[in-house]
């Protein structure tokens, strides 16, 4: 019976970092007016629906021990190639959407595909995509594109309401079907069980003949996608397409994800994680801005902070672990039983 | 008895070159079905050589394979087990973040409407464990448990494979008697189902106890395949080192003239010096002129002992003085002032600076403990290397070679040559001769005696018994992380330290 | 073999190689399509042109790529040093700012040198603040274990914050001509940066190969446990890297506050950090860590500014330079990946010859 209650030690991080986001909640709750509107609630995926989206993407990335640094870069350039596309050249948004995503999914391919067939680390090679997402923006255009067609208007105002006066736009929606796409392709998939053996031991995945070299890829292909549509959500938002959109995003996606406990070092950490490592970034700005008294900076400062705090737990975690091995094996040859009837001496 | 005549695999006339290494030479192997065969020979025999031409890893120069009566040539390993050949290996290539069940089936995952279904999943990887009498929560992270229970998933994946043949590379290695029992009693079982199994190990005792047939290989070349029960211990180990046992007497007798040379005063005591989940508390003495030999099983405690005595780790229990002074400091650092050198297990990720010269490395040590602004200047490293390299008969062209271009043996010399650069009166040297070659091999025994012979003092750690044996004037046998039996004199021989080994 | 082939051999095969001919060839571009690129004018005394130019503005690379030299050699990375030129820069600048940060002073004030701070503590002060910063990741890599990329990402995020909090958000306009001489001044004809970069440099080279600093670094990056059970505090020996390295990025955040007269919590030294990193792997340094060279760095650093520079001359906005480095990246990346694979048939060769 106790079973049932026993946590596996694997799900502590996470829960770690639900208990500090309740923890967050509760005390805006409690210290601001206003606070207790369910729709500030709401106002958390709205504001970074696009960072949940990105950030989702750099989960598979950083589970399959990698890292992506490119994503601010393609989100801004989404923008502006769909500000670009839908202004200057007059196509219709149902072409434009399909294009920039395609375009996105594509840079992510080529990465991902540098990263594996010549043996780059993933840091340079991303880096080098966010240098170019960032160029191509200020290629098209040095400034911001307003993004007047109807289309992206109707998408920017649709609202589906919830209970009393709160609602979601079509932003969240999006957020969600990733999310359940995501939690499915990471759990129920081969390419999501391989993400997490290539992130445990990247050398027994290959022994284990698993297509290491094709999963690789389409991680960063996929992130790439994540990132191309984070950038269709953003322009929604924002109306307009601007190469100085999202800078440093990328930080924020890690911080993110690693707040949401997953181990940057790879294969361990879920989804569902980072949706809540994001939540705790929106509510320390949120918290930030209803104190009044704080500057805006202070949330880098905090979130950078809490960061580190994270990684040093996985580190104090993982060598715990290794304590607790070691004396497991001590333990073990303690009460062991007398080993006189294993005779090892051969009769000679 | 199995039927003589069934054979499974038949490997025929199997010769392999790397550039400059003929590393195998006309090799004949067979296998019966229903067969635990022993693959026997010191280290750079060519055994794994021929376990890599076997498995698709390497391929050989020529000669032919035939599986079943039918030719085969398996073009990675992944195709070897295609054919129904895996391979276990010392060190476990499963993931140990994932649960045990997916590690046993993931690549070949049941599935229901095109996502894994994980109840069927947990169910097939339970009736697999079934079969190997393994009963373990299959759903935990394999990281969880410990290293004998990861290795038995990873044999129950071989067998979902549905293998014919198993490969079992140094499989007991980091398990203790029961843990290895148990394997054996797998082993045993998978043995009366028909299954033909290459067991690879370099302790002596388990291949009498659990192998029907082995093969002996040395340098590349078949000696002979034998009925276990009918080759005498002593003619296989002189077989595997290819010298009659006359030729070791030598040094033997050279060991005994330089034990009369040992000091009265121990140089380093150690009292009831340990490190939690490390080394138990443990008394030790060394003396100037004497070789201290630490014989064990892999894991037993023998490179946590060195660790602590040289400060790469920092007891939390007992005490150390180092003629006759309290040591205070414990690093590498403080070693090293005191006049200690330390020739780690791990040559490779521990010894040597792969990317730095033969030069550099030799004067590392020196370099280390003149500190940061007494600069040895590039003539004067050049002079010492020079002299190592002579004096140490270090095969390179020059001083400015890149280390890890050298072969292991001469890497090995390097990393003495550091030390001795040093000019250290206490040597520590874990495993200075696995998996080089016997020349080299006993040249470092050699010069170990005769660093003895200068007075200095040494700690000589093998797995290799007999080596211990030959080289050492006073035995401390470790078990289980815990020094269990100190000998000397008389005491010295094999049988007896092999019981208190076994722990009987 | 004939001598002169052999000397080719050796030419090629030296580590400097392809630096000096990307730089030749940038060089050779200018000379054929850039008028007047070459153009050395003396005015007032002080020498001007575009080589002049490429060098005073390359100046806080240079010294970045010399820090981060030291930091990718010991198998690190510093991300922070954009961040730390910011924090350096706003130190300055509210020092220099008379109300010191209380209140803010009017503009018409700031054209005039009414500082109360004495310049060497305008110095001092953002140096000390920036080698805590070096420090700081020098810590969190060498003590707390974490990887050297998470650990200086934490302050590259952090870091801008901190240096908005120090100029309270805004953009802090310079004036106190002293400080102008440090990033905008000519000595003997020449910017005064350059000396700087002379002295920096000189001092790296010097206590990278006239004391064992450069053999402990080189060891560290290539094997940290080898090292250690040889001798070297390898942990001492990462700090000291990621503290060199603030300190750099300090006197680069003086330089660039200095000559732009103001200091932008926000964008000084914006994406620097990976102008750092490009100079010091065009320069021959590898990214695992070990074997290093300041003077490949130093071309590098030249590299990427020389480029920019010519781009500029041909009236492309500032912003498509990105787009040019990030094929450069890739071509460095390639390049460097292709001649993994011919150094590693070398290494077989040598070893067929091994008995």
């Amino acid at each position: 019976m106790m079973e049932k209650f026993k946590i596996d030690r694997k799900f502590w991080p996470l829960l770690v970092t639900i208990g500090l986001f309740l923890l967050l909640y509760a005390y805006g709750f409690f210290s601001y007016r206003g606070f207790s509107n369910p729709q500030v609630f709401f106002n958390l995926f709205i504001d970074n629906a696009f960072l949940l989206i990105t950030s989702i993407g750099m989960t598979f990335v950083i589970l399959s021990g990698g890292i992506d640094l490119s994503i601010g870069a393609v989100i801004a350039f989404t923008t502006v190639l769909s500000a670009y596309l839908s202004e200057d050249w007059g196509l219709h948004p149902l072409v434009v959407i399909p294009m920039v995503l395609l375009v996105g999914t594509l840079l992510g391919a080529v990465m991902g595909s540098i990263i594996q067939f010549f043996k780059v680390q993933p840091f340079i090679v991303t880096l080098a995509g966010m240098f170019f997402a960032r160029g191509m923006c200020f290629v098209i255009s040095t400034d911001a594109i307003t993004i007047s067609h109807p289309f992206y208007r109707t998408l920017s105002l649709f609202r589906i309401p919830l209970f009393g006066k709160t609602f979601i736009p079509i932003n969240v929606v999006i957020f969600l079907v990733v999310l359940a796409a995501a939690i499915y392709l990471a759990h129920f998939t081969r390419f999501g069980r391989t993400v997490y053996a290539i992130g445990g031991n990247e050398q027994s995945a290959l022994l284990m003949g698993l297509p290491v070299a094709r999963t690789k890829v389409l991680v960063y292909t996929l992130n790439g996608f994540c990132s191309a549509l984070a950038g269709v959500v953003f322009s929604v938002y924002m109306l307009s397409g601007y190469g100085l959109y999202t800078n440093g995003l990328e930080l924020d996606a890690i911080a993110s994800v690693v707040i949401g406990g997953t181990q940057l070092t790879g294969g361990v950490g879920y989804v569902a994680g980072t949706v809540f490592g994001v939540l705790i970034q929106g509510l320390i700005q949120t918290t930030i801005m209803f104190q009044g008294t704080l500057n805006s900076w202070w949330t880098k400062i905090v979130v950078g902070l809490l960061t580190l705090l994270f990684i040093m737990m996985q580190s104090a975690f993982a060598s715990a672990r290794r304590t607790r091995l070691a004396a497991k094996s001590i333990d073990k040859s303690a009460d062991r039983l007398p080993v006189g009837e294993t005779e090892l001496v051969p009769d000679a | 008895m199995p039927n003589t005549n069934d054979s499974l695999l038949l490997m025929q006339g199997i010769c392999k070159n790397f550039p400059g290494v003929q590393a195998l030479l006309d090799v004949d192997f067979s296998l019966r079905r229903g067969e635990i065969h022993a693959l026997m020979g010191e280290n750079g025999a060519g055994k794994s050589t021929l376990i890599k031409v076997l498995t698709g890893v390497e391929r050989q120069n020529s000669g032919k394979i035939l599986l079943d009566g039918k030719e085969i040539l398996a073009k990675s390993p992944l195709h070897a087990q295609e054919l129904g050949i895996s391979t276990v290996f010392q060190e476990i290539n499963l993931c140990p973040n994932l649960s045990v069940a997916e590690n046993i089936l993931i690549g070949r995952e049941p599935k229901k409407f095109g996502s894994i279904n994980w109840t069927q999943l947990k169910h097939q990887a339970r009736q697999i464990l079934d079969r190997l009498d393994i009963d373990i929560d299959v759903t935990q992270s394999l990281g969880m448990y410990p290293v004998a229970l990861q290795q038995m998933v990873a044999i129950a994946r071989a067998l979902e494979i549905s293998s014919k043949i198993l490969i079992l590379d140094e499989p007991t290695s980091s398990l203790d008697a029961r843990e290895t029992e148990k394997l054996f009693d797998v082993m045993r079982k998978l043995k009366g189902e028909g299954l033909g199994i290459i067991f690879i190990t370099h302790f002596l005792d388990q291949v009498y106890q659990i192998s029907d047939r082995m093969t002996v290989l040395r340098n590349g070349r078949l000696v002979g395949t034998y009925d276990t029960a009918e080759l005498p211990r002593m003619d296989l180990v002189s077989k595997m080192i290819g010298r009659s046992l006359d030729e070791l007497e030598d040094m033997t007798r050279f060991k005994h003239e330089t034990g009369k040379r040992i000091a009265q005063e121990p140089l380093l005591e150690a009292h009831q010096l340990g490190r939690t989940g490390s080394i138990q508390p443990f008394d030790l003495e060394l003396h100037a002129g004497e070789v201290l030999g630490f014989a064990g099983l892999l894991g037993a405690g023998r490179t946590e002992t060195a660790n602590l005595l040289f400060g790469v780790d920092s007891p939390d229990h007992g005490t150390m003085t180092f003629d006759g002074q309290e040591v205070k400091k414990f690093s590498p650092l403080n070693s090293i002032h005191r006049g200690m050198a330390y020739c780690p297990e791990d040559r490779k990720a521990d010894g040597i600076v792969g990317d730095l010269t033969v030069r550099e490395n030799i004067v590392l040590a020196l370099q280390a403990s003149q500190g940061w602004f007494k600069f040895l200047s590039p003539k004067k490293q050049t002079e010492i290397a020079d002299k190592y390299i002579k004096l140490l008969n270090i095969a390179t062209p020059n001083a400015d070679q890149l280390v890890k271009n050298l072969s292991g043996g001469n890497q090995q010399k390097v990393i003495l040559a550091r030390w001795l650069a040093t000019n250290p009166q206490t040597l520590i040297l874990d495993e200075p001769t696995r998996g080089i070659d016997v020349g080299a091999k006993t040249e470092i025994q050699k010069l170990v005696l005769e660093l003895a012979e200068e007075g200095k003092a040494c700690i000589f750690i093998s797995s290799e018994l007999e080596e211990v044996l030959r080289t050492s004037h006073r035995v401390m046998v470790l078990r289980d992380r815990e020094v269990v039996a100190e000998l000397a004199g008389g005491e010295l021989e094999e049988k007896k330290i092999m019981q208190i080994i076994a722990g009987s | 073999m004939k001598p002169t082939t052999s000397l080719l051999k050796d030419l090629r095969h030296h580590s400097l190689f392809w630096p000096v001919v990307a730089l030749l060839l940038i060089m050779l571009f200018n000379l054929l399509f850039t008028p007047g690129f070459f153009r050395l004018e003396i005015k007032d005394g002080h020498l001007f042109g575009s080589l002049v130019d490429i060098l005073n503005r390359g100046a806080p690379l240079m010294l970045l790529a010399i820090g981060m030299t030291m930091v990718i050699a010991t198998a690190g990375v510093d991300l922070s040093v954009g961040a730390i030129i910011a924090i350096a820069g706003a130190a300055a600048a509210v020092l220099i700012n008379p109300a010191l940060g209380r209140e803010l002073v009017t503009s018409d004030k700031l054209i005039e040198d009414v500082t109360q701070t004495p310049l060497w503590l305008v110095i001092l002060i953002p140096l000390i603040a920036a080698t805590v910063c070096g420090l700081w990741n020098g810590i969190l890599v060498s003590r707390a274990n974490i990887q050297p990329m998470v650990a200086t990402l934490v302050l590259m995020v952090a870091g801008r914050g901190i240096a908005q909090l120090i100029t309270n958000g805004q953009i802090i306009t310079i004036y106190y001509s002293p400080y102008f001489y440090i990033g905008g001044g000519y000595l003997f004809g020449l910017p005064f940066s350059l000396y700087i970069v002379a002295a920096v440099f000189l001092f790296a080279w010097y206590i990278s190969r006239k004391t064992s600093v450069g053999l402990f670094v080189e060891s560290v990056g290539t094997n940290a446990s080898s090292s250690f059970y040889s001798g070297i505090n390898e942990k001492n020996v990462k700090l000291l890297a990621y503290i060199f390295c603030g300190f750099c990025a300090g006197i680069a955040g003086l330089l660039i506050s200095s000559n732009v007269k103001s200091a932008d919590a926000n964008n000084a030294g914006l994406w620097s950090e990976l102008d750092a990193i490009l100079a010091v792997v065009i320069g021959g340094t590898l990214m695992s860590g070990g074997r290093f060279s300041l003077v490949g760095s130093i071309l590098g650093a030249l590299i990427i500014q020389s480029m920019t520079t010519t781009i500029y001359a041909f009236g492309v906005p500032p912003e498509v330079v990105l787009v040019v480095k990030a094929l450069v990246v890739l071509a460095v990346v390639l390049l460097y990946s292709e001649l993994v694979k011919v150094s590693m048939d070398k290494l077989f060769e040598q070893k067929g010859v091994q008995p």
